[in-house]
């Protein structure tokens, strides 16, 4: 047998992204400060023990912000990633195994979302439903169905045409039950490896949003607004926007690392036929 | 062998269209019967249209004319590929106990006793129910297909060259164990293959099909010691070396 090489992609993915993770949930129930707090005599502090990460215009603690900021990012792109993909790979497994005039139209309407750039997009949502999370997250959440269905449905074209579907349907097996109980867990690994880069996409689009001043609204913390915040003053207080840009770049690194080795993992795992 | 037919093909025409070409026949008024307890050999060459005749008897393939009736419920089918008959993620126990789950009002005890039942009857272990089909080699997954068509109380199973992406001494114990099977339980096979070897060991009756059409059928000695159509003859001289 050949011997397993190891799936470093994977590995260091996977602990970058728990680790993530981690700082994310952690977020959710305590910070250091009161994230919202501000203080005169704090304004603009360096990086110091009491404040980790330094303080930004309004005194305000960064490390506290970035974790709440952190846990807004990642509720809004984890709600993005169920609706996205859940109704993604509905659409996907549905057209890919009856195929016929449902899958064409179904895909053609895909294809008119995908064609136009997310951002422009989301910018179209936003001004029809307002600015704030909720909408951001329903306005993400459309735009990712296009990309969830391609590849889910890609899979079942495959899928389909195997003989273990055929024996299922002698089995007498129900076409809902086949799509959902038979071939939905052959593409599991797949679906998983777009999960992580759509969670990546997710992040960067929600930063991206809140930096456009369309996404999540003050006072709550968003890693994207800290940078648009803190573009101002990056020669007087360069760690207001270093440390929510380096938050967002370790996570994207993580899930994008975590991505490529679950990717590469598949074959390894068990050898699909 | 009786009297009793499992299955009738009455004048039965298929086409297939290639966008872009030009309708071509795949079947050219095919007429057979199966009858009770008999292993039926289907010979021809690939493209003769032997799997869309198989694949119509069992309703995948919708789009053709003529009668198909059967005569027995839910007839099964043994397919050629062993790596892709088999849910590569699912456990043999869930598989072979899936027909059950959908057919038979039977409790979860008596299912999986029926499971392990069948499982021994195609000689394997119970142990196999634990394993994926990728822990398998082909002629043990060719008997958990075996199995699958069987575990419903199928009496007609179309067997598509059930034995041709095995190993020589393998696809002697798969058809062993066909024969064995069809012998205790009465039943009748449509088999089909271009080995006509395989056929020879295996059949009662033989149907020789070229280009869609039936060319010649018969008692299996009869044909392979007179064959009359020159493609018969044809094909038997291309296998003499057994």
């Amino acid at each position: 047998m050949k011997r397993k090489e190891r799936n470093y992609n994977l590995i260091l993915g996977g602990c970058l992204a728990a680790l993530m993770i981690a700082f994310m949930v952690v977020g959710l129930f305590y910070t250091p400060y009161d994230p919202d707090a501000m203080s005169g005599p704090s304004k603009f502090a360096g990086p110091s023990l009491q404040h980790l990460f330094g303080c930004d215009h309004f005194g305000r603690d960064i490390f506290s912000r970035v974790l709440t900021g952190s846990g807004t990012t990642f509720f809004v792109a984890v709600s993005t990633i169920v609706i996205g993909g859940g109704i993604g790979t509905l659409a996907g497994a549905f057209t890919g195994y009856f195929g016929g005039w449902l899958d064409e139209i179904l895909m053609r309407i895909n294809d008119a979302v995908a064609s136009f750039p997310s951002i422009l997009l989301a910018l179209v949502f936003i001004s029809i439903l307002g600015p704030g999370k909720y909408n951001v997250i329903l306005a993400l959440g459309v735009i990712f169905i296009p990309s969830f269905a391609r590849i889910v449905r890609s899979e079942f074209i495959s899928n389909k045409e195997k003989d273990y579907v055929k024996s299922a349907r002698l089995m007498g097996a129900s076409h809902v039950r086949i799509m959902f109980v038979h071939i939905l867990p052959n593409v599991v690994p797949t679906l998983l490896s777009a999960i992580a880069i759509g969670f990546n996409n997710a992040v960067l689009a929600e930063a991206g949003m809140s930096y456009l001043g369309i996404g999540v609204q003050p006072p709550d913390a968003s890693l994207g607004r800290m940078l648009a915040e803190s573009q101002t003053y990056l020669s007087r207080a360069p760690w207001c926007a270093v440390f929510p840009g380096l938050t967002v770049i370790l996570l994207v690194l993580g899930f994008g690392l975590l991505s490529d080795g679950l990717q590469k993992g598949r074959g390894s795992v068990s050898c699909w036929r | 062998m009786s009297d009793t037919v499992v299955l009738e093909v009455r004048h039965m025409n298929s086409f297939y269209k290639d966008p872009g070409q030009k309708r071509q026949q795949v079947l050219k008024d095919v007429s057979f019967v199966v009858h009770q307890g008999e292993i039926l050999g289907l010979v021809g060459e690939s493209g003769c249209g032997k799997s869309t005749l198989s694949k119509a008897i069992l309703g995948f393939v919708k789009d053709y004319e003529g009668e198909i009736i059967h005569h027995t419920k839910n007839p099964q089918m043994v397919f050629q590929d062993p790596f892709s008959s088999l849910n590569p993620g699912k456990k043999i126990g869930w598989i072979l106990e899936e027909p059950l789950r959908h057919n038979s009002r039977a409790g979860k005890a008596e299912r999986r006793q029926q499971v392990e039942n069948m499982i021994e009857r195609v000689g394997l272990t119970r142990d196999y129910l634990e394993r994926y089909p990728r822990e398998l080699s082909g002629g043990q997954r060719q008997r958990v297909s075996i199995a699958i068509s069987l575990i419903q109380g199928s009496r007609f199973i179309i067997a598509d060259e059930p034995v041709s992406a095995l190993d020589v001494t393998i696809q002697k114990q798969i058809m062993e164990l066909m024969i064995s099977l069809q012998e205790e339980m009465g039943l009748s096979y449509l088999f089909i293959s271009h080995d006509l070897n395989v056929i020879y060991q295996m059949c009662d009756r033989v149907i020789v099909m070229k280009d869609g059409q039936i060319v010649e059928e018969g008692e299996i000695e009869e044909v392979y010691s007179h064959p009359k159509h020159p493609y018969t003859k044809q094909l038997l001289e291309s296998s003499m070396e057994w």
